[in-house]
C-alpha cells in the first residue's frame, strides 16, 4: 500500500474501532478487544509512517476543500510524529488500564466511553498530521465536542457543573479569540498552510501580529495558560482514564502543540522573537507555571493536584514556544513527551488508589505505599520524572528549556524553572513521602488495583525510564524538524 | 415545456390548493400537497441549473412584454431562494402528516394543507416576479395563508398569535404597497427593471425617499428585524409544529430577498447608501437583534420561543452582512439564508418529533430526553452545533464568511461582536443539551422515537447540516455569482440613469 494512503488510517482506524466498540456493546470482552486491537493497529500505522518519514518519503494526502482554498489536508512532519507517536501508544496503554479501572469500578455506560474514547483518538491524529490551520481548528472543535461526553460520563450534578466549565472555556476561547485569530491571518497572508517560517507577507504590521499572537495564546484555550485554565481541574469529574489520556496528554498536550505550531509554522521563530508582545507572554507563562504550582501545594484532592501540575507543566511548554529559539522549541517538543508519560503515570496511580481503595484525597494515604508497592513506586518515578531528576527522561526537556532561555536572553526564566522544579519536589513528593514514611491503616494488607492497570503503569514508568536513556535519539529526531 | 417554469413554478401550487380542496380527504390532500411541493422542488432546481448556464431567464407572462404586462425574471439570486423555499416546504412537508393529524381538528386537516399550498405559492410567486405590485399580491397570498395557518392550532394562544400578527403583518404590508404606490407616481412603472432604470433621474426628490423608507420599514415588519420583531416569538411558538418548521426555514428569508431585490436590483446600492447610513443602522440593528434576542433566547422555559428567539438573533446575523455592502458580505448574508433554513428546519422538525410523541415542548417536557429519544435528541444537538456554528457544520461555513466580510472592510468589531454573539447561542444550546441528556425524565413520561416518517425528513436536514458544511460547492458558488451580479448590476443600474 501507498504510505500516504495509511495516513488515512490513522484517522479512520479509530472511527473504525467505535463501529466495533458500538456493535459489540453487549459482549465487553469483544468490545474492549476492538480498543485494544485499534491502538495496536494504529501505533503500528503510526510506527510505519515514523520510518517512512525518516527515509525521506513524502506523505500527505488531500481530502476535501471545504471552502476556496481552504482544504482537510494531512502532511506528516517531525513534530506531529511525536505527537502522533505519544497519543497512539499511550492509547493502547490507556485501554488496557481503563479495562481494569472501569470494571473495578463499575462504571455505566461504558460503550459511549470507548467510543468516544475512540473518537477522540481520531481527531487527535487529526491535529498531529493537519497540513493548515484550518484542518487543525476542524479537529480541534471536534476534539472539544467529542471529550464532553467523557467528562460529563457520571451524569451527576458534580460532572454536569465540571462539564459546563470544560465545554464554556474551551468552545468559548476557540470561538471567540481562536477563530477570529485564524481568519485575521487568512486575511492578512491569504494562506494557512503550516511554512517553516511562518505564512505572514514581508511588513505586515507589528501590532497586528502582536494582537493576532495574543488571540492565538489566548484562543488556543487546551494550552491552559492562566488565566483561561479553569476547565482542566473542572475536566478532572471524569473517569480516570479519561483524565489520564486526554486530560494529562491527548487534550491538553494538542493545546500546546497547536500553540507551537503557530509560533513556528504561522509566525515564524524569528518573527515571534521581534514581536515587542512576546516577552509578556513569556512572563505569563512564567506566572502560570509558578502561580499553577502554588495552588498545587494547596490542592488535597490527588487529582485536583495533578491537575494544576498539568496546568504548571504546560506553561514550560507555552514558554518554550514563546521563547522561540531553536533550542527552546526542541525543549517545548521533548517535554510534550516527557510530560505525557510522566504524568500519565501519576494519573494511573491516583485512579488505582481511588478504584482499589476509594481514596481520593491525599490526606488519606498515609502508609498506603506498603499496600500498594507497585503503584506507589511507579508514581515516585513518574514524579521524579516531572521534577526533571536523572535517570529520568524529564530532565532532557528542562535542560533544553533553560539553554532556550539562555539563548533568548530570558535569564529570569531559569529561576522561574528552578523555582518550579523546587515546588514540584513539595508537592509532588509529598505524596509517596506520605505513602512510604507514615504507619500503614491498621489492618492493611497488600492490595493493587487490577492486574491490567497494574501492567499499564509498569509499562508507562519503565516508558520514563527508556526516555532517559534514549533521549538523544529524540533530540535528534526532533532537532531535524525544519523550523525556518 | 422547460421554458414555462419560471410560471409553472408559481402556477402549480397555486392551482393546486384549490384541487386540494376537491379532494377532501386529509391524507390524500396531504399526499397530493407533498406531490405539488416535490414537483416545485424539481422546477426550482431545473431553474438554478437554467439559469446557472444561460443565465437571467426573463418570462413575459401571457407573452405580454414587460411595460404592459407581468414579466417574471429568475436570476441566480430568486433561483437560489425558490429551491431553499420549495426544498424545505418539501421536506417539512414529507413529516408532517402525523404531526397534524395529531394537532390539528380532523374537520380542518384538508384546509390546513390548503392554506400551506396557498402559503408556499405566495412566497414563491414573491420570489419570481420581476414586478413590484405582483410583489404585494403574493406577499398578500402568502401572509393571510400564514395567518390560516397559525390560527388552525389547537393551543387557544395561537388565535391571539395569529392576531397580532395579522396586524403587523398587514401594516408591514400596507407600507409596502404605498412605497410602491410612490414609487409608480414618479415612474409610471411597476417593472422592477424598469423601476431600477428609471428611478435615479427622480432619486434626489422626497417622495422617493418616502418610498423607500416605506418599502424598507415595511419589509423589515415582515422580516421581523429588531425592534419589529415582537410579532415572531408568538406566532412560532403556538403555531402547530409543522408550521413553525416551514415558517422559520422559509417566511424570513423571503422577506430577506425583497430587502436585498429592493436595496440592491431596484434601488440600487448607491441610492441606498448615500444619504442615509441605512448601512450602519443595518449593522447596529442586527449586532442588538443577536445579542438581546440570544440573551432572552437563554431564559425561556418553552424551547419553541427560545428557538423562535434566536430565529431573531441569526436574522440578525443576516442583516449585519446586509450592512456591510460588499460582495463578501452579501454572500455571507445568502449563504446564511442557506444555512438557516437547513439549521432551523432541523431544530424545528426535531421538535415536531419531540411534539409528537410527548405532547410538549417545554423544558420540564424534554427532561431526560437523551434517553427516552435518543435519535431526535442527538438530532437536535447537531442542530444546535449547526446553529453555533462548530467546524464540519453548515453554520461554520455562514460565520466563516460574516467575520471574513467584517475582517476584510477593517471592521474588527462588528467582527469580534459577530463571533461573541455565537457565544450566546452556546449558552442556549447548551443549556438545553444538560436538560436534555442530565435532568431525570417525568415520571412515566413517554418514551421512543417518532415514527420513520417523521425522523426520516429530520434526518435528511440533519444530514444537510453536516453536507453542505463539508461540500460547500454549490451553496458557495451560487452565492457568490449572485452576489457579485447584483452588487455589479446595481452599479450599472446607476451607471444608465446617469447617462440619460
Amino acid at each position: 500500500m501507498n504510505a500516504a494512503h495509511l495516513l488515512n488510517w490513522t484517522l479512520l482506524i479509530p472511527l473504525l474501532a467505535v463501529v466495533g466498540i458500538v456493535l459489540c456493546s453487549r459482549w465487553e470482552n469483544l468490545r474492549e478487544t476492538a480498543s485494544l486491537g485499534a491502538a495496536a493497529i494504529l501505533f503500528a500505522v503510526v510506527c510505519t509512517l515514523y520510518g517512512n518519514l525518516r527515509d525521506g518519503v513524502e506523505l500527505a494526502v488531500h481530502w476535501i476543500e471545504i471552502l476556496p482554498g481552504l482544504a482537510i489536508s494531512f502532511r506528516v512532519d517531525t513534530m506531529g510524529m511525536v505527537f502522533a507517536l505519544i497519543a497512539s501508544s499511550l492509547w493502547f496503554v490507556t485501554v488496557l488500564y481503563a479495562i481494569g479501572y472501569m470494571r473495578g469500578h463499575d462504571e455505566q455506560n461504558q460503550t459511549r466511553f470507548y467510543a468516544c474514547f475512540a473518537v477522540a483518538i481520531s481527531a487527535v491524529m487529526g491535529i498531529a498530521f493537519a497540513e493548515n490551520l484550518f484542518t487543525l481548528f476542524v479537529f480541534y472543535e471536534v476534539l472539544s465536542l467529542c471529550t464532553y461526553p467523557l467528562v460529563t460520563h457520571a451524569g451527576n450534578e458534580k460532572a454536569k457543573n465540571g462539564g459546563r466549565i470544560y465545554l464554556g472555556i474551551l468552545l468559548g476561547t476557540s470561538i471567540a479569540l481562536f477563530l477570529p485569530a485564524i481568519i485575521g491571518t487568512w486575511m492578512l497572508s491569504g494562506t494557512l498552510d503550516f511554512t517553516p517560517g511562518g505564512v505572514f507577507p514581508e511588513g505586515t504590521s507589528p501590532v497586528l501580529l502582536s494582537v493576532l499572537l495574543v488571540l492565538f495564546a489566548f484562543g488556543i484555550g487546551k494550552a491552559a495558560l492562566m488565566p483561561f485554565h479553569r476547565w482542566l481541574p473542572a475536566a478532572m469529574v471524569a473517569p480516570t482514564p479519561v483524565s489520564a489520556l486526554l486530560h494529562a496528554v491527548a487534550v491538553v498536550k494538542a493545546g500546546v502543540f497547536s500553540v507551537v505550531k503557530v509560533v513556528v509554522f504561522i509566525f515564524g521563530i524569528d518573527t515571534v522573537a521581534d514581536l515587542p508582545v512576546t516577552s509578556w507572554l513569556v512572563y505569563l507563562a512564567g506566572a502560570s507555571i509558578l502561580l499553577a504550582s502554588l495552588v498545587a501545594m494547596r490542592q488535597d484532592n490527588f487529582k485536583s493536584r495533578l491537575a494544576y501540575s498539568t496546568v504548571s507543566q504546560l506553561g514550560y511548554i507555552t514558554l518554550g514556544a514563546f521563547m522561540a529559539s531553536q533550542a527552546a522549541i526542541v525543549g517545548s517538543m521533548l517535554h510534550i513527551t516527557m510530560h505525557a508519560f510522566g504524568k500519565i503515570t501519576l494519573f494511573f496511580c491516583a485512579g488505582a488508589v481511588y478504584v482499589a481503595h476509594h481514596k481520593s484525597e491525599i490526606s488519606q494515604l498515609d502508609g498506603m505505599g506498603r499496600v500498594m508497592p507497585v503503584t506507589f513506586i511507579a508514581f515516585t518515578l513518574g514524579a521524579l520524572s516531572i521534577i526533571g531528576l536523572p535517570p529520568l527522561g524529564g530532565v532532557w526537556s528542562k535542560w533544553f528549556l533553560m539553554m532556550g532561555a539562555l539563548d533568548s536572553g530570558y535569564l529570569i526564566m531559569l529561576a522561574v524553572l528552578s523555582i518550579s522544579s523546587l515546588l514540584n519536589i513539595v508537592y509532588l513528593l509529598e505524596i509517596p513521602a506520605r505513602a512510604f514514611l507514615r504507619p500503614a491503616p491498621a489492618g492493611a494488607s497488600l492490595q493493587e488495583a487490577r492486574p491490567s492497570s497494574v501492567v499499564a503503569m509498569v509499562i508507562t514508568t519503565l516508558m520514563c525510564i527508556a526516555l532517559f536513556i534514549y533521549g538523544s535519539d529524540l533530540y535528534e529526531f526532533i532537532r531535524s524538524a525544519r523550523l525556518v | 415545456m422547460l421554458s414555462h417554469l419560471p410560471i409553472l413554478q408559481v402556477i402549480l401550487p397555486l392551482l393546486g390548493a384549490p384541487a386540494c380542496l376537491i379532494l377532501w380527504r386529509p391524507r390524500i390532500a396531504w399526499a397530493f400537497s407533498f406531490f405539488i411541493s416535490a414537483l416545485a422542488f424539481i422546477i426550482s432546481g431545473l431553474l438554478l441549473k437554467q439559469v446557472w448556464q444561460g443565465g437571467e431567464i426573463v418570462y413575459a407572462l401571457g407573452g405580454w412584454e414587460a411595460p404592459w404586462g407581468i414579466e417574471y425574471r429568475i436570476d441566480l439570486l430568486n433561483a437560489f431562494l425558490l429551491l431553499i423555499v420549495s426544498g424545505l416546504s418539501t421536506v417539512v412537508l414529507a413529516g408532517a402528516r402525523q404531526s397534524v393529524a395529531r394537532e390539528i381538528p380532523a374537520e380542518k386537516q384538508t384546509l390546513f394543507y390548503v392554506a400551506w399550498l396557498l402559503c408556499l405559492a405566495g412566497q414563491l410567486g414573491i420570489l419570481a416576479t420581476g414586478d413590484a405590485f405582483n410583489v404585494f399580491v403574493f406577499l398578500e397570498i402568502s401572509s393571510l395563508s400564514t395567518y390560516t395557518l397559525i390560527s388552525l392550532s389547537r393551543q387557544r394562544e395561537a388565535l391571539w398569535a395569529a392576531f397580532q400578527y395579522l396586524i403587523v403583518g398587514t401594516i408591514g404590508a400596507t407600507f409596502v404597497l404605498i412605497g410602491i404606490g410612490l414609487m409608480y407616481m414618479m415612474t409610471g412603472t411597476l417593472n422592477m427593471a424598469d423601476l431600477a432604470q428609471r428611478l435615479p433621474e427622480v432619486a434626489d426628490t422626497r417622495t422617493v425617499f418616502a418610498a423607500y423608507a416605506f418599502i424598507i420599514v415595511g419589509v423589515c415588519l415582515k422580516l421581523a428585524l429588531f425592534p419589529l420583531h415582537a410579532w415572531l416569538p408568538n406566532a412560532y411558538t403556538f403555531a402547530p409544529s409543522v408550521v413553525t418548521a416551514f415558517l422559520a426555514a422559509t417566511a424570513t428569508k423571503v422577506a430577506v430577498y425583497l430587502l436585498i431585490r429592493f436595496s440592491f436590483t431596484v434601488f440600487g446600492k448607491d441610492f441606498s447608501t448615500f444619504d442615509v447610513p441605512l448601512h450602519s443602522i443595518f449593522i447596529g440593528l442586527g449586532l442588538i437583534a443577536v445579542f438581546s434576542a440570544s440573551t432572552v433566547a437563554i431564559m425561556q422555559r418553552n424551547i419553541k420561543r427560545a428557538i423562535a428567539y434566536s430565529s431573531v438573533a441569526q436574522i440578525g446575523y443576516m442583516i449585519i452582512g446586509l450592512g456591510l455592502g460588499s460582495v463578501l458580505g452579501l454572500q455571507a448574508t445568502l449563504l446564511h439564508l442557506f444555512n438557516h433554513a437547513l439549521m432551523k428546519g432541523a431544530l424545528f422538525m426535531a421538535m415536531v418529533a419531540m411534539m409528537l410523541r410527548i405532547g410538549g415542548i417545554t423544558v420540564d417536557d424534554i427532561a431526560g430526553l437523551g434517553k427516552r429519544m435518543p435519535v431526535t435528541a442527538l438530532a437536535f444537538v447537531t442542530g444546535g452545533l449547526s446553529l453555533i456554528g462548530v467546524p464540519l457544520t453548515v453554520g461554520f461555513v455562514s460565520k466563516w464568511y460574516l467575520v471574513s466580510a467584517a475582517f476584510s472592510q477593517g471592521m474588527w468589531l462588528v467582527a469580534l461582536l459577530v463571533v461573541l454573539g455565537s457565544l450566546l447561542a452556546v449558552m442556549y444550546i447548551w443549556r438545553l443539551v444538560e436538560i436534555m441528556y442530565f435532568r431525570e425524565s417525568p415520571e412515566q413520561a413517554p418514551r421512543g422515537e417518532a415514527p420513520l416518517t417523521v425522523l426520516l425528513p429530520l434526518l435528511l436536514l440533519v444530514l444537510g447540516n453536516i453536507y453542505f458544511g463539508i461540500d460547500t460547492r454549490l451553496p458557495v458558488s451560487v452565492t457568490e455569482a449572485a452576489a457579485s451580479s447584483l452588487l455589479v448590476e446595481a452599479y450599472q443600474g446607476v451607471q444608465v440613469g446617469g447617462a440619460k
